[in-house]
């Protein structure tokens, strides 16, 4: 492999291999992101009720 | 009690404690980060760049390096899960349950990526996206698995009657991994036999094995920050009403 190109059509199966790791990487960082998201709406949620009890 | 050592009993009931649990998963998070991205990272530059191009299959086979790592793991975290919900039927421990359902998510992409990697690994070299093969079907059985514990878990109202139909589920459907496993051997199947475990040596060059452990050890961080990620969403909305989490909140406040 000598030039960028080159490394990008991956000797012709470049959409093969190129979707494989585009769709891998979009899963797995929803896997980390959605929890993120959830734990904050939760908390802000939480502190809510805790404010309207006082 | 007297045959487990006294430091291990302590260690078990104080990662019990869910506020523990969750105070630890916060510490440990940039230490699991900062390893997972360089292991990422030297795993994905070596395998896409470093390896040398297969000589049959040209540069295809380089989704071997998401492929594999990624089925390896849906069987990793489902055996877990199963392990966890043995330790939540046997004792009770509510962390386990929490791993458990946290776990199945993340069991469930990787068995997903590994599908459709597959399917787009099958196309240009077997010339065809899927074949109903022993491989394939039982790995297409054991999404089912997950998407089975996830749904049931979220149609059972009471988390404890929840926890306990997951835990059975999870250990009944654990027939399925040897089965997947030993698919390629018990059945005539388009899919490659195994070419690392095989005894002896593998069957794999070395430049294009390292690449491949690399990113297998990768993806068991990535699971332990994901599911840590997933656990304490969990703890916190099981543990909402307790002292720990109000003292949490008033905090942030």
């Amino acid at each position: 492999m000598n030039s960028f190109a080159e490394f990008l059509a991956m000797g012709g199966y470049g959409f093969y291999v190129w979707t494989s790791y585009g769709i891998g990487f979009v899963v797995l960082l929803l896997n980390i992101l959605i929890p993120i998201y959830q734990r904050k709406q939760l908390l802000r949620e939480l502190a809510l009720k805790q404010k309207r009890a006082k | 009690m007297s045959i487990i050592p006294a430091p291990i009993v302590r260690f078990y009931h104080k990662t019990a404690s869910p506020p523990y649990f969750y105070n630890l998963s916060n510490k440990l998070m940039p230490w699991l980060s900062c390893i997972f991205l360089m292991l990422l990272g030297y795993g994905l530059y070596s395998g896409l760049y470093l390896a040398p191009t297969d000589y049959q299959q040209g540069d295809s086979y380089r989704i071997i390096y998401l492929h594999v790592p990624a089925a390896w793991m849906s069987l990793f975290i489902y055996v877990l899960m199963a392990v966890a919900g043995a330790i939540s039927l046997i004792w009770r421990m509510k962390i386990a349950d929490v791993v458990l359902i946290s776990s199945a998510p993340i069991g469930a992409s990787f068995t997903f990526i590994a599908l459709v990697t597959g399917s787009l690994w099958g196309k240009p070299m077997w010339g065809a996206w899927w074949v109903w093969d022993a491989r394939l079907t039982s790995e297409l059985i054991l999404l089912f698995l997950y998407l089975g514990v996830i749904s049931l878990y979220g149609a059972i109202e009471d988390k404890r009657t929840a926890s306990k139909a997951v835990a059975i589920l999870a250990l009944v459907g654990v027939v399925n991994i040897p089965i997947i496993h030993y698919s390629v051997q018990w059945w005539n199947t388009l899919h490659q036999g195994p070419t690392v475990s095989k005894m002896g040596k593998p069957s794999i060059h070395i430049d294009m094995l390292i690449p491949l452990l690399v990113m297998a050890v990768a993806f068991k961080f990535y699971y332990a920050i994901a599911m840590l990620q997933a656990a304490k969403v969990e703890i916190l909305r099981r543990e909402q009403n307790t002292q720990w989490v109000k003292k949490l909140l008033e905090q942030k406040q």
